[in-house]
């Protein structure tokens, strides 16, 4: 089904404006594009983290849908558990089928990190659900920590740059492939300025019967040290430079869904952002040289699984 | 609905505990189980898989990957509207010890049975009452049972106490790891009819499947917002003071076994009386039956209910004992004895019940503790009630006193 922006518009919001997120968030960007392409009642879960604080502060609440919070490590848990209690209800005909739709948003520290095991547990069961990760690369919740989505070199607060220790020393953890690995009905990267991307994406993952998961580069102004009005130009320079790559994985079938031609060197997305900048001073050229070579390296891989 | 309830008559059978659970389980029927296997409880969760295979409940089983998944599932299968249960003991609940947190928080009335085990290290998977003990701040109703029929009994009737609009709050049946959970014993198992109209059909206040009116579960509180909602989560627990004998009396009507927060055993004459929760009471009244055959006035007060702590039941019933000891069977360390020891102390005092008493701790990792030991502590309970020494206040049954040998 093709995507309108006037469809879009005449949509009702279900995540309403007046929360607390910082100027230039797109996380909530990101949730009500989400939210804008699944037609019918929708269930939601998420993690302790950003979005959940911003939008339930007692005794008000963001959400026009259904909303839990648990605690950090176990939205998927939950939110399967709410999906079970459907299933038998309806089996049992205490309540009535009404098609419901179950999505978590939780961030990368309780997607990466934290929920791991709890994500492959509820993919492996195959619950019916679509998770969905608001992947801002660090812990932003609680001031910018790193977490195993923190891109190689980056400053964080728990990966300061030092005289020894040139900010994070490890690369991004690969979220899909793990989650592709599970042999999961549909997975897939997406980001907020590809918005039609997204939004097909949510659509295809929402009609599955069964788990998907995609994940979605998710720009912090706070963390990422760059200008509040920059958060989709930023995002838009991720998949240009290939930094994040936009990609689905559909009943195994790995596809890359852009592809630039010609791909932007990373350092254009390294200097658009503060918590790099010391990648541009002389002695650290290894690491965006390496950081290139990781980029150019998933990149000849992607390209090839994609056929 | 009638307020007569006519008694019915059960099938008596000699099952393992775990089995008559998982029979109690069956019965109940709920609509979500979501658990994960750990020894003693394993049997549990086997046999309601075979129920499952076989077709005969409705539940929809989830077998997770950790126990923390386990009580995960279950914290969302109850706030969308399905009665939601799980069981499971020693580092399973420890595992859980965050979620135990968030299920009574959120107000949902979850049933977990425990097979009570001791806690590592060192690696101990026999029964000690530490595991629950240790969540007894976690702000769920706490019962244990002495026998396998209570044990049965108590998961039937703690899902009405866990449902019942003045609780609504989470609810965990202790009973022990090996000695009941994997020991023959006898009990009356109801009709499966029975149990299904005495539990009846659960209407929660909220679900989080209702799409038309939705209610935003688990919202975070400020300073301003989370002490007086803690304060109203206390008068729930406290609710159940009164709630729980309430059901006892109802499921006693049914079955002809009435359940209280507190059992007394010989302890109206009683110059001595032993406090203990769980299947030692079963030794304790061989030691007493023993005694009283030779005139020794001695007694016990078993105590069915630990969360909410029932102060004013247990300071009645040991009013008029001139010494008593109190049995703990959890390594609960560092303090001034044991975990009851201390709140019967507070419960005592606070009442202007004077009295001495001494705390026990007992059986720890599956130490076997026989009745002659426990005729022991009644002798050793009557020299201090003839002004003999009370000191050590804390001693540990069946193992010698620092200095002796």
């Amino acid at each position: 089904m093709a995507i309108k922006l006037t469809d879009i518009c005449n949509k009702e919001e279900k995540l309403a404006s007046g929360h607390r997120g910082c100027i230039g968030c797109a996380e909530t960007i990101i949730v009500r594009q989400v939210m804008a392409a699944i037609d019918g009642p929708v269930v939601v879960a998420s993690p302790t983290g950003c979005l959940e604080i911003i939008t339930t502060p007692f005794p008000t609440t963001a959400w026009r849908v259904p909303w839990i919070h648990n605690a950090f490590e176990n939205s998927s848990s939950t939110l399967a558990g709410a999906e079970t209690a459907y299933r038998s209800l309806v089996k049992q005909g205490k309540i009535e089928d009404k098609g419901l739709k179950f999505v978590v948003f939780g961030g990368d520290g309780a997607t990466y990190d934290i929920g791991l095991q709890f994500i492959s547990g509820v993919i492996e069961r195959g619950h019916r659900l679509l998770y969905v990760c608001l992947n801002n690369e660090a812990y932003m919740n609680t001031g910018i920590q790193r977490s195993s989505a923190t891109p190689l070199g980056a400053w964080t607060t728990t990966t300061p740059v030092g005289k020894a220790v040139p900010g994070k020393i490890q690369p991004r953890k690969n979220l899909i492939a793990i989650v592709a690995a599970h042999n999961i009905p549909y997975a897939a990267q997406a980001a907020p300025h590809a918005w039609r991307d997204l939004m097909t994406k949510v659509q295809k993952a929402i009609a599955i019967d069964g788990p998907s998961v995609i994940d979605v580069l998710s720009p912090c102004a706070r963390g990422w040290r760059h200008s509040t009005n920059e958060t989709i130009a930023i995002s838009r320079l991720s998949a240009e430079t290939g930094a994040w790559p936009l990609y689905e994985v559909d009943h195994g079938k790995w596809k890359l869904n852009y592809n630039p031609v010609p791909r932007k060197p990373v350092i254009e997305w390294l200097k658009a952002q503060g918590r790099f900048s010391h990648l541009l001073q002389p002695g650290n050229e290894h690491i965006v040289e390496e950081f290139q070579q990781q980029i150019d390296k998933q990149w000849a891989e992607l390209e090839s699984m994609s056929q | 609905m009638s307020n007569v309830i006519q008694q019915v008559k059960g099938k008596v059978v000699a099952l393992e505990g775990d089995y008559a659970i998982a029979e109690a389980l069956r019965q109940i029927n709920p609509d979500v189980m979501a658990a994960y296997p750990i020894t003693p409880q394993t049997e549990i969760v086997q046999k309601f898989s075979e129920f499952y295979a076989e077709g005969v409940v409705d539940t929809e089983f989830v077998p997770v990957e950790s126990e923390h998944a386990a009580l995960s599932t279950c914290v969302g299968a109850s706030a969308a509207g399905a009665r939601a249960m799980t069981a499971t003991c020693g580092a399973g609940l420890a595992l859980m010890w965050e979620i135990l947190w968030c299920a009574s928080g959120l107000r949902l009335p979850i049933v977990m049975a425990v097979v009570n085990r001791s806690l590592s290290a060192p690696l101990n998977i026999l029964t000690d009452q530490t595991d629950e003990m240790a969540t007894r701040d976690a702000g769920w109703v706490q019962l244990y049972a002495e026998s396998h029929q209570e044990a049965y009994d108590n998961i039937i009737q703690a899902v009405r106490i866990a449902e019942h609009p003045d609780v609504m709050l989470p609810t965990m049946c202790g009973m022990a790891g090996f000695v009941l959970g994997h020991a023959l014993g006898q009990l009356e198992l109801l009709p499966d009819e029975a149990v299904r109209k005495f539990v009846h059909i659960y209407h929660p206040h909220y679900s989080l499947l209702d799409t038309d009116c939705p209610v935003t579960f688990g919202a975070f509180d400020h300073w301003d917002y989370f002490f007086p909602h803690k304060r109203q989560q206390w008068e729930g627990l406290n609710n159940a003071l009164r709630v729980i004998p309430e059901i006892g009396e109802e499921f006693g009507r049914l079955t002809g076994r009435y359940y209280g927060l507190v059992e007394p055993y010989m302890l109206d004459d009683a110059e001595v009386a032993i406090v203990i929760i769980g299947s030692a009471a079963g030794a304790t009244r061989v030691a007493i039956d023993e005694m009283r055959a030779e005139g020794i006035k001695v007694g016990m007060l078993k105590v069915r209910c630990y969360r909410p702590f029932p102060a004013d039941a247990i300071a009645e019933a040991l009013q008029g004992r001139k010494a008593v000891a109190v049995l703990d069977r959890t390594s609960c360390m560092g303090g001034e004895g044991s975990p009851l020891f201390t709140e019967i102390c507070s419960a005592l005092y606070n009442r202007n019940i004077a009295m001495k008493i001494i705390s026990y701790t007992y059986g720890l990792g599956g130490y076997d503790t026989i009745p002659e030991e426990f005729c022991q502590v009644y002798r050793n309970l009557l020299q201090i009630a003839q002004g003999g020494k009370i000191e050590p206040i804390h001693r540990f049954l069946s193992l010698p006193e620092r200095g002796e040998s």
